[in-house]
């Protein structure tokens, strides 16, 4: 039926082009089309349909103007001017002003060069020691906490779906708001010191160096938790059951299964996990603020410094010393992410 | 798992087949299949009872922020902590209503959200566009680079980007509340990582489909919004969602580049606001119902998009 409807519009139209047959026609390299047979339009012919990919495109620059902008004025210039501050001595961002090119910001603030007569230990004492026990304490307790959840849930049969979703719950947090809560419970009166019976503790505020990092590990690994369980659950689905059932036959004992097979075939994930999360846990802030609501424990001390902290607390009033102190970290976060693909070279199975 | 079948092979005959045995001592087959029963559901249950018990240290704060809200100060601070509270104090959140400032923080976050999320999108979809559909000199290398700046950490742009936007007159004294919302929305307009994303989505679209649309005699223009942008829909909403709530968590910018609290987002609001009675002391009752309506939002954007927020992430790991 339809058929017959095809050649009856086709005889309607077609007829005024006789050796051209409705659709694609090899020797003309032309598409004839038919129109619809409502309004008596004149048949037309499409010639030399040309894919926009198949040359250079200048319209293509049109598209990327408005993106090529914003990348130039709040990225690329950006990175290159806070370079350049770094180097600037006591540079003042209302004036535009400095006294000149120096390399002493880095020495200051890693308390080598005296400013004013007084060294800067802030920077080397807290910030520094603060963010890389906390990358090295919190991206592999996280990193297996979530591995080991993953597995388990990919492994059940019952309520599957619904622990998967309380399992992503504090991604979708206010990092600041959650901090807060977990500030109550490690409150002096809260809830930890009550079910652990340990008298009035002091976890956040008067705690020391040493016991307020519980509090805040506890808090940075229960957040980094649901991404991290997300993109292991999406690589264990893809795993092929054979390696299983075959691990099975050999009676593996469970420990083996999961080092000797899941751990090497989910190699992309966890990599991937570990570069994004090592980058992330150099860049502790938030997480900080939330809990102490400062940078310290104990009077104005700033004993829980990070990197970051420190840029931020600095820009306004130092922002040279800002500077430097971003690029020190943009350095080691570029060292720390080269080697990390260099170790992933051999270890990593794709 | 399937599970292994073991046959007893007293009962079958093997003149047809070769068999391969292996011999277990003293030990019939039923007692070796109900071993390996037992294993298993010793194994589940303990696999059961360990994810139970990290499910609810995951879901305690959530939890307890709830509880505490509705709480009495006395009781939060009392040597006896309750797991329900003696009485309900609905009071607690008809006060923070009154006192902090909730909405105008709430308005404040919604537009901001609003305006940057649909000035991502936008360039988003302009952007990849052009890496998935055009072809032009240096590409490739623009993409490369493009990537690059994924690497690059975000402190670094936050010091020379407050002098730009202070040199755009947007802070400082006499900002306005417009001046407030250009220097909150404009720097985070790019975002490589979604280019990215829809750049993949984008390159799915089968060339047929575009050949198609130029018999029909429509632009390159046309074509982007009337079949690539539908066909995609489902991770630009991803990324409308993920902007979203970038916005809502944004804390330490809008902190920076205001003066007045007036101005600020709510996370701003929630933690610069001082939860305190007249002896000074904290009332956590109000502080934690304030955290609850800080949170809830963004369970109800969760709830009802679930779908899509799960898969963006689950999509963004695939390939490491």
């Amino acid at each position: 039926m339809a058929k017959t409807k095809i050649k009856e519009a086709g005889n309607l139209f077609v007829s005024d082009i006789p050796h051209y047959d409705e659709g694609y026609n090899k020797e003309g390299n032309t598409i004839v089309r038919l129109v619809s047979n409502r309004r008596n339009k004149k048949p037309y012919q499409v010639t030399g349909i040309q894919d926009v990919a198949a040359d250079n495109n200048w319209k293509a620059w049109i598209y990327l103007a408005p993106i090529l902008v914003l990348i130039v004025v709040f990225l690329i210039y950006p990175l290159v001017n806070t370079i350049f501050i770094s180097f600037l001595k006591d540079y003042n961002y209302v004036t535009g002003q400095s006294e000149g090119f120096t390399f002493e910001n880095f020495g200051i603030v890693l308390g080598i060069t005296p400013y004013n007569g007084v060294y800067e230990t802030d920077f080397v004492e807290y910030a520094i020691p603060n963010t890389f026990i906390l990358v090295f304490l919190t991206v592999p307790l996280t990193t297996l906490i979530a591995l080991l959840i993953s597995v388990a849930l990919n492994s059940i049969k019952w309520f599957k779906n619904a622990l998967q979703i309380v399992f992503f719950l504090p991604y979708v947090t206010n990092m600041i708001a959650v901090g807060m809560v977990f500030a109550v419970i490690f409150n002096t009166n809260g809830i930890i010191n009550y079910l652990f019976d340990l008298g009035e503790k002091a976890w956040i505020s008067g705690a020391t160096r040493s016991v307020a990092f519980v509090p805040l590990i506890t808090y940075i690994v229960w957040m980094g938790l649901p991404f991290k369980i997300l993109i292991f659950l999406s690589g264990l689905q893809g795993i092929d059951k054979q390696y299983y059932q075959a691990a099975q036959i050999d009676s593996a004992p469970h420990s083996k299964v999961l080092w000797r097979i899941t751990v090497p075939l989910m190699s992309p994930q966890i990599l991937y996990i570990l570069i994004t999360s090592f980058i992330g846990a150099f860049k502790q802030y938030a997480a900080i603020v939330g809990l102490f609501n400062g940078p310290g424990t104990v009077g104005t001390k700033k004993n829980m410094y990070t990197i970051v902290y420190y840029i931020y607390d600095n820009l306004n009033t130092h922002t040279s010393f800002a500077a430097a102190a971003a690029v020190f970290l943009f350095a080691i976060i570029l060292i720390f992410t080269a080697v990390q693909f260099q170790a992933s070279k051999r270890r990593v199975h794709y | 798992m399937e599970q292994v079948k073991y046959n007893n092979f007293e009962n079958e005959s093997f003149n047809d087949d070769i068999v391969l045995s292996i011999g277990e001592k003293a030990r019939t087959v039923e007692a070796i299949q109900r071993a390996s029963n037992i294993r298993q559901v010793i194994g589940t249950v303990i696999t059961y009872v360990l994810i139970l018990f990290a499910a609810l240290i995951v879901i305690f704060p959530f939890y307890w922020m709830i509880i505490t809200s509705l709480k009495l100060n006395d009781e939060i601070q009392g040597s006896q902590q309750t797991f329900f509270p003696n009485i309900v104090m609905w009071t607690n959140y008809v006060y923070v209503f009154q006192t902090f400032d909730f909405t105008n923080y709430m308005i404040n976050t919604i537009v901001v959200g609003i305006f940057s999320t649909i000035g991502t999108i936008l360039t988003t979809i302009a952007a990849a566009f052009a890496f998935a559909r055009l072809k032009f000199k240096g590409k490739d290398a623009l993409f490369a680079i493009f990537l690059m700046t994924m690497m690059i950490p975000g402190e670094m742009m936050v010091i020379s980007n407050y002098i730009t936007v202070a040199s755009f007159g947007w802070i400082g004294e006499g900002q306005t509340r417009v001046d407030a919302y250009l220097a909150m929305v404009m720097p985070f307009l790019v975002s490589v990582f979604y280019i990215y994303l829809l750049r993949q989505n984008f390159k799915q679209i089968p060339n047929e489909l575009y050949l198609a649309a130029k018999v029909d005699g429509k632009s390159d223009w046309t074509f982007l919004w009337k079949v690539m942008v539908p066909l995609a829909a489902p991770t630009i909403i991803t990324i409308v969602i993920l902007k979203f709530m970038g916005t809502w968590n944004a804390y330490v910018w809008p902190n920076l580049i205001t003066d007045t609290p007036e101005f600020r987002l709510i996370s701003n609001g929630l933690r610069g606001s001082s939860f305190v009675d007249l002896q000074n002391r904290t009332q956590y009752g109000y502080q934690m119902a304030a955290t609850v309506l800080v949170t809830v939002p963004l369970f109800l954007l969760f709830i009802f998009f679930r779908k899509y927020i799960m898969r963006g992430f689950g999509r963004a790991g695939i390939k490491g």
